[in-house]
């Protein structure tokens, strides 16, 4: 295939919680969107790659959708699942063998803290018993550490909640859209230290559904082509910290899939971190979206405190971060989340953020998702 | 230490006075886990009793059962990393310390702990405490 893949349809039905529609029928209103967006119908789409983690096989859908006869191929891979569902169908267009497909990712979890089983992480069972199976743990003992070695604050940790349900209140598909001020943030109860409430997002419901085309296709369509220069999917190097680690190696925590993940995007976009005009980064805590920061190349350990109290990752700063409120506003539907960062870029790249526009026509767009077991996908959009 | 119950898992802790951590040590490059995985690629080994404290947090809400297999009763604990020298740093619970008095780098030796106070056959799991420090 010549050019390059591009992105022609987006949808997304919003995130949160809808009682009475399932998983699935979320992913399904996301998908009828997407095609809208993209001018076709469901029988132009000559395949599918679909992520859930909670909510059934994706493939389901084709028959609300219609029986076409369609390649759907699920995909289960954790955090990373919408992902991988689009770097597979990136990878698909790319071989020559497709001209237009979908990514399609959407989640139902139920409410509190994930539920995760230790065989479902190859564990022994007194992990779990013993009260050590909790994603909550690893992400306040990753930041506990990462605050002690570079200095970050715990108000720092609050400037970043505060961004994300500010920046939501613009964003239709988000969930937390109600300001919340930075001492309350600090003063509200701590559910793993130096974590408050306010400062871990939550599991949620939505789906989100991503048309993709060869740039053939797309100029024939008509679309703005969204070019999609970069998708990388990593898993972990020796001695990373992941969530779930009964142990680390000394010296451990400092490589992790994020940074060869968003090093292998860059260069296969053939452009670096300063050339980025909007980032959407894992924000499943507030700590998150500061490490990533630096993980992802953007800048060194500890200049976060700077960025955070200079407004630099504001949309109105050098590098606006998670536009749309990310994961702490919108909640964590596990298929569909990654797949929403790049829907809110396309919306940037396109010009259509409304209040939450990012200024001056930004050209270039950066996704990064994380997650357990210690996996990473990394996208780069150029209009 | 512990006269009633048993371990929550073979193999994990060394069944002596002052039981310490069983690790894994790759027959091949010589890195050390914990625990120590199944199969010929790794061998126990007994870690260090005693190391520093390398992160932590405060468990604030009682863990979903299942997994977690403690009392209904819940009252937050201290959990983190500690790094046992030149072996490796392996997660563990913190107890006998005000949570205010917990820091990076303080001196830690392990001990055993129920993990039901109340139980009258406990199940034992370990811990770390500040060394000297009596419950």
């Amino acid at each position: 295939m010549s050019g390059d893949v591009c992105i022609v349809g987006i949808g997304i039905h919003p995130f949160g919680r809808t009682d009475g529609l399932s998983g699935l029928d979320q992913g399904v209103a996301a998908v009828r969107t997407a095609l809208a967006d993209a001018g076709i119908e469901w029988p132009d789409v000559q395949f599918a790659y679909g992520g859930s983690d909670s909510a059934g096989n994706p493939d389901t859908m084709v028959e609300r959708l219609g029986l076409t006869g369609v390649q759907f191929i699920n995909v289960r891979n954790g955090c990373a699942a919408g992902g991988s569902a689009l770097f597979s169908a990136q990878m698909a267009i790319k071989s020559g063998e497709f001209e237009i497909g979908m990514a399609v990712g959407f989640d139902k979890h139920p409410r509190g803290a994930f539920n995760a089983l230790p065989s479902e992480y190859n564990l022994p069972e007194w992990y779990g018993d013993a009260g050590y199976m909790i994603t909550t743990q690893f992400f306040a003992n990753k930041i506990t550490r990462y605050m002690h070695e570079h200095g970050i604050s715990q108000t720092s940790l609050a400037r970043v909640a505060n961004k994300a349900f500010r920046n939501a209140v613009h964003a239709d598909h988000a969930w937390r859209r109600e300001p919340v001020d930075i001492q309350t943030i600090l003063d509200a109860p701590l559910v793993s230290d130096p974590y408050t409430k306010y400062m871990f997002c939550s599991p949620a419901e939505g789906g989100v559904a991503l048309i993709l085309a060869s740039e053939k296709k797309a100029r024939e369509l008509g679309k703005p082509l969204i070019r999609l220069k970069a998708a990388a999917m990593r898993t972990r190097p020796p001695g990373s910290f992941e969530v779930f680690a009964p142990s680390i190696d000394i010296g451990g925590g400092k490589a992790t899939a994020t940074r060869i993940a968003s090093a292998d995007a860059f260069r296969m976009a053939g452009i670096g971190p300063e050339d980025i005009a909007v980032a959407q980064l894992q924000d499943t805590e507030a700590g998150a979206e500061i490490m990533h920061m630096a993980e992802n190349g953007f800048c060194a350990d500890g200049d976060q405190e700077r960025w955070l109290a200079e407004g630099l990752t504001e949309i109105s700063g050098k590098l606006p971060v998670n536009t749309d409120g990310g994961c702490l506003a919108c909640g964590e539907p596990i298929g569909a989340s990654g797949l929403r960062q790049v829907y809110e870029n396309v919306v940037q790249l396109r010009g259509d953020g409304g209040g939450r526009q990012v200024p001056g026509n930004p050209k270039t767009a950066f996704t990064h998702v994380y997650g357990a077991p210690g996996v990473s996908a990394v996208t780069i959009l150029e209009r | 230490m512990q006269t009633t119950g048993h371990a929550i898992a073979d193999g994990l802790f060394t069944d002596e006075a002052q039981p310490r951590l069983i690790g894994g040590q790759d027959l091949e490059s010589g890195r050390i886990v914990f625990p120590c995985p199944p199969g010929d690629r790794f061998a126990p080994i007994p870690l260090s009793r005693t190391g520093t404290l390398w992160s932590y947090t405060i468990q604030r809400y009682r863990p979903k059962s299942p997994p977690y297999a403690g009392p209904e009763a819940f009252r937050p604990w201290p959990v983190g990393y500690v790094e046992l020298p030149g072996q490796v740093i392996v997660e563990a619970r913190l107890t006998n310390v005000d949570f205010d008095a917990i820091t990076i780098g303080m001196p830690l030796e392990m001990i055993l702990i129920p993990l039901d106070p109340d139980a009258a056959e406990p199940v034992w799991i370990y811990a770390f405490q500040p060394i000297g420090a009596s419950a």
